[in-house]
């Protein structure tokens, strides 16, 4: 356990070092550089602010209206019925689409079942190993102006469900 | 069907709050979740800042490179058409490091820069290619091996072994991410013989 801790902690300040001392090393202008690829940064940032923005409110609006809770509770008993524990459907339809809200909804599941519970550790595998593909599509493809997205966000969303119900067969097979 | 997805979201809550009363929250909602959204493109300049600051660095220094030449084999066999030179390997190699470190701050520049790398290659084209549709396959399906905000919150509420669940996630994530790549071909080869 601590060990991993120490990993992650010291990671980020360790390859920090390895590029600067090679920089040295090859007498690069490594400040000089540095300025420069920041500056692209604050334009990356800029130009995905409109994307974000707006699939942000989006989501907000179908979150705030009831909506997408309404969803969940006609469409859980469905799940059930191929063997998804109930506790663990929402998390399940959120991940995909809201990267906060899945945060929220995870460590809520851990608060009132208990970290070491099956719902807990299940929750905890399940955001562990997949990503908010939304999010990421809105990030990447609106930061480089891609329009046609093909067949990616169904390549996306597929790759989601595979990954859920991994989770909770492998959750159920180890800790079940 | 980004289209789609993005306006029938927000069509059907509002729809649903005619009904159910929750209009003063939607309104609210919109408002609020706009200036999130602020928040959090100004929370995203430093990490972009920062990583591709660092990132230029490396990449002046030759460490991509020397990441990439590591690699090179199952990147290749994994992007077929990316040349075998290209500098978009060393930054989708630094984008799947840093997320099977759990470092998603770090990852977001990374990726960014991979994407832009292969519209380069695709000669600045606004359609998704083939490469970039498989870098997105493989980062949605998330290639964490160590889960560090969900360790933090287990630790949080007193687990007796937060660090327990990394293997059951290192499981779930190589079958989602072989899962990916497999879903990911097979959409590719049905979208060629369609054209």
């Amino acid at each position: 356990m601590s060990f991993i801790t120490t990993v992650s902690a010291w990671l980020i300040p360790f390859i920090l070092l390895l590029i600067l001392l090679t920089a040295t090393w090859k007498k690069i202008p490594s400040y000089e550089l540095f300025v420069e690829g920041g500056k692209e940064g604050i334009k990356m940032a800029v130009s995905l602010l409109p994307f974000l923005v707006g699939m942000i409110v989006s989501i907000s609006i179908l979150r705030s209206s009831g909506a997408l809770e309404a969803f969940i509770e006609l469409i859980t008993p469905l799940l059930a019925l191929i063997g998804i524990p109930p506790d663990i459907i929402p998390l399940a339809l959120v991940r995909p689409i809201s990267g906060t809200a899945a945060l929220g909804m995870t460590t809520e599941l851990i608060s009132t079942h208990g970290p070491d519970s099956f719902i807990g550790r299940l929750a905890s595998t399940m955001q562990g190993s997949t990503d908010t593909t939304l999010y990421i599509l809105t990030v990447y493809f609106g930061a480089i102006g891609i329009r046609k997205m093909g067949y990616a966000l169904k390549v996306g969303l597929l790759a989601d469900l595979i990954g859920i119900l991994a989770s909770v067969v492998i959750v159920t097979l180890i800790f079940g | 069907m980004v289209n789609l997805i993005w306006a029938a979201m927000a069509i059907i809550g509002i729809l649903y709050a005619m009904f159910n009363g929750t209009m003063d929250d939607v309104n609210k909602a919109i408002f609020t979740s706009a200036e999130d959204a602020v928040s959090l493109s100004i929370t995203l300049i430093s990490t972009l800042v920062f990583w591709l600051g660092m990132m230029r660095i490396a990449e002046k220094a030759g460490i991509l490179n020397g990441l990439a030449k590591l690699f090179r084999p199952i990147v290749l066999k994994i992007f077929p058409d990316i040349p075998s030179d290209h500098p978009a390997i060393g930054y989708i190699l630094s984008n799947f490091t840093a997320n099977m470190f759990g470092l998603g701050n770090a990852a977001t520049p990374m990726g960014i820069k991979a994407m832009e790398q292969m519209k380069e290659l695709s000669g600045g084209s606004d359609r998704a290619s083939r490469s970039m549709i498989t870098f997105l396959a493989m980062n949605t399906s998330s290639l964490t091996i160590i889960p560090t905000t969900v360790i933090a919150i287990r630790m949080q509420y007193d687990s007796m072994a937060p660090t327990e669940i990394v293997g059951t996630t290192i499981i779930a994530t190589v079958i989602s991410t072989i899962s990916a790549l497999i879903i990911d071909r097979i959409f590719y080869y049905r979208s060629i013989r369609r054209n």
